[in-house]
């Protein structure tokens, strides 16, 4: 079963259409980068898969649920979504373990002591057991994007929704976010990740979106979409970011 | 001199229910504030409208015509009969609650709203996301409006010896013509009220430190 299906898509913020139409596939492991214009729609798009924006036309199939029926638990699926922000978006009054163990706490995901094991696993992963105790506030850039990174994972997602999780940082801690990305990526993690590391995009994308003017315009692997570009569109927008 | 040992056991007797009235007015204030303000932010219209007339209608009229109105006012139409300190009790209450209600309100809408993109995306839902990242990180930030307002409150309790209830105030007035010392005797009444509302800020800005927010 596919993991995601995007099926005519459309959004509207009142008169603006920001989606026009919008379809496409993700299997399962997939990872899928998607590139665009500033103002192009990508976050829009990237938050119709959890329906964090209401979504005005269309279908969107998680797992085979059509999470455009208003009669589905939307907090169920999501739980099987993990997101990841520019802007990290931690808990600054909790603690890093606490930003982690809050969601598998309250939702009830086992038992308190397995919850923190688990979370001291998934901070190890992402290089910050030692931080455990600090809060964020204390926790550079890098630091902080790691962290919700760990704090999505907690909940056992299937998909991971990434939007820009570098654009916010300084050069030097671009690298080790993602290296996280990458790890997860070879694990099978499924990954839907807004970008404009082209590199990012090149080397972990099965697959490249590029968004503008509400629509796809062109999705191919990255090795043709960034090698022999098919729309005039593409062209323009990678002779200015490459 | 003399006359201030004598007046004083009085006002401390006032000063007990002074604390008293405030102590569950303030309590009761701010539950009411916290369900108006949840109302005033609801998504359904009507429940917005409801709660912003309740709280036009605090903010529009005097305390004292309040309290007259559930004192006098309610108890004239036989229902039930409040006596003067319940009447002042709810009229404080409520008082504060509309009051408190725009503190909370806007302080939850000072909150960042990728923090509650955060917490749904994780799968909590609105209930468990306003329980347990929105108000905790309002509530820091409101800490220093909410002390002020509780300060208003108390002073607001003076005027229920208005309708005889037996408080700080209230005793003064006895003492003050029970003595014939209206100057010592009101002096002594203001010092008490200076030091009571000094301690709850020091109180305040206590538990702000503790709880400061990272
Ligand atoms: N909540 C909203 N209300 C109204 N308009 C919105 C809202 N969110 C986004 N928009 C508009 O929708 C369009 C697409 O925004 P979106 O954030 O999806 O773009 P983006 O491709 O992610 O851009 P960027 O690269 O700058 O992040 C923009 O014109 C934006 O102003
Ligand atoms: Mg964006």
């Amino acid at each position: 079963m596919s993991m995601i299906i995007v099926e005519n898509l459309k959004k509207s913020f009142g008169d603006l259409e920001v989606i026009k139409d919008m379809s496409t596939v993700v299997e399962e492991k997939e990872v899928i980068c998607v590139i665009g214009p500033s103002g192009s729609g990508k976050s829009t798009f990237l938050r119709c898969l959890n329906r964090l924006e209401e979504i005005s036309g269309g279908h969107v199939y998680i797992e085979g649920t059509d999470i455009t029926d208003p009669k589905v638990d939307i907090n169920k699926v999501r739980q099987n979504v993990g997101m990841v922000f520019q802007q990290f978006n931690l808990f600054p009054h909790k603690t890093v373990l606490q930003n982690v163990t809050l969601a598998p706490t309250k939702l009830k995901k086992g038992d308190q002591k397995a919850v923190e094991k688990k979370a001291y696993e998934l901070l190890d992963k992402v290089g910050l057991r030692e931080k455990a105790k600090a809060y964020p506030g204390e926790l550079s850039g890098g630091q902080k994007q790691r962290v919700a990174i760990a704090r999505a994972l907690a909940m056992d997602p299937k998909i991971m929704l990434f939007d820009e999780p570098t654009s916010a940082l300084d050069p030097e801690m671009v690298g080790d976010v993602l290296d996280v990305m990458k790890q997860l990526a070879r694990e099978g993690m499924t990954m839907v990740v807004v970008t404009h590391e082209m590199g990012f995009a090149a080397e972990m994308g099965d697959r490249v979106l590029f968004i503008d003017g509400g629509y796809i315009v062109e999705e191919n692997v990255p090795k043709e979409l960034f090698g022999n570009p098919q729309h005039e569109r593409t062209k323009a927008f990678l002779s200015k970011v490459l | 001199m003399q006359t201030i040992i004598n007046a004083f056991p009085y006002l401390m007797e006032g000063l007990q229910v002074t604390l008293y009235i405030f102590g569950i007015a303030i309590v009761i204030g701010f539950l009411i504030g916290l369900i108006v303000a949840l109302l005033r932010l609801a998504p359904l219209k009507i429940l917005n409208w409801i709660a912003k007339i309740f709280v036009d209608a605090i903010r529009g009229t005097p305390f004292i015509v309040q309290l007259f109105f559930i004192y006098f006012g309610l108890n004239s139409l036989g229902f039930f009969s409040l006596d003067n300190t319940t009447a002042g009790i709810v009229t404080v209450a409520i008082n504060a609650g509309a009051y408190f209600s725009e503190i909370i309100r806007a302080g939850i809408q000072s909150i960042d709203k990728g923090q509650t993109e955060a917490a749904r995306s994780l799968g909590l839902n609105p209930t468990q996301t306003m329980r347990h990242i929105i108000l905790p990180q309002a509530f820091r930030r409101m800490l220093p409006t909410i002390t002020n307002q509780a300060i208003i409150s108390l002073k607001d309790t003076s005027l229920l010896s208005v309708i005889g209830v037996a408080d700080l105030t209230q005793e003064g007035r006895i003492q003050a013509s029970a003595t014939f010392d209206a100057f010592n005797v009101y002096l002594i009444l203001g010092i008490i009220y200076f030091v009571v509302i000094y301690l709850l800020s020091m109180l305040a800005s206590f538990v702000e430190r503790k709880f400061v927010l990272r």
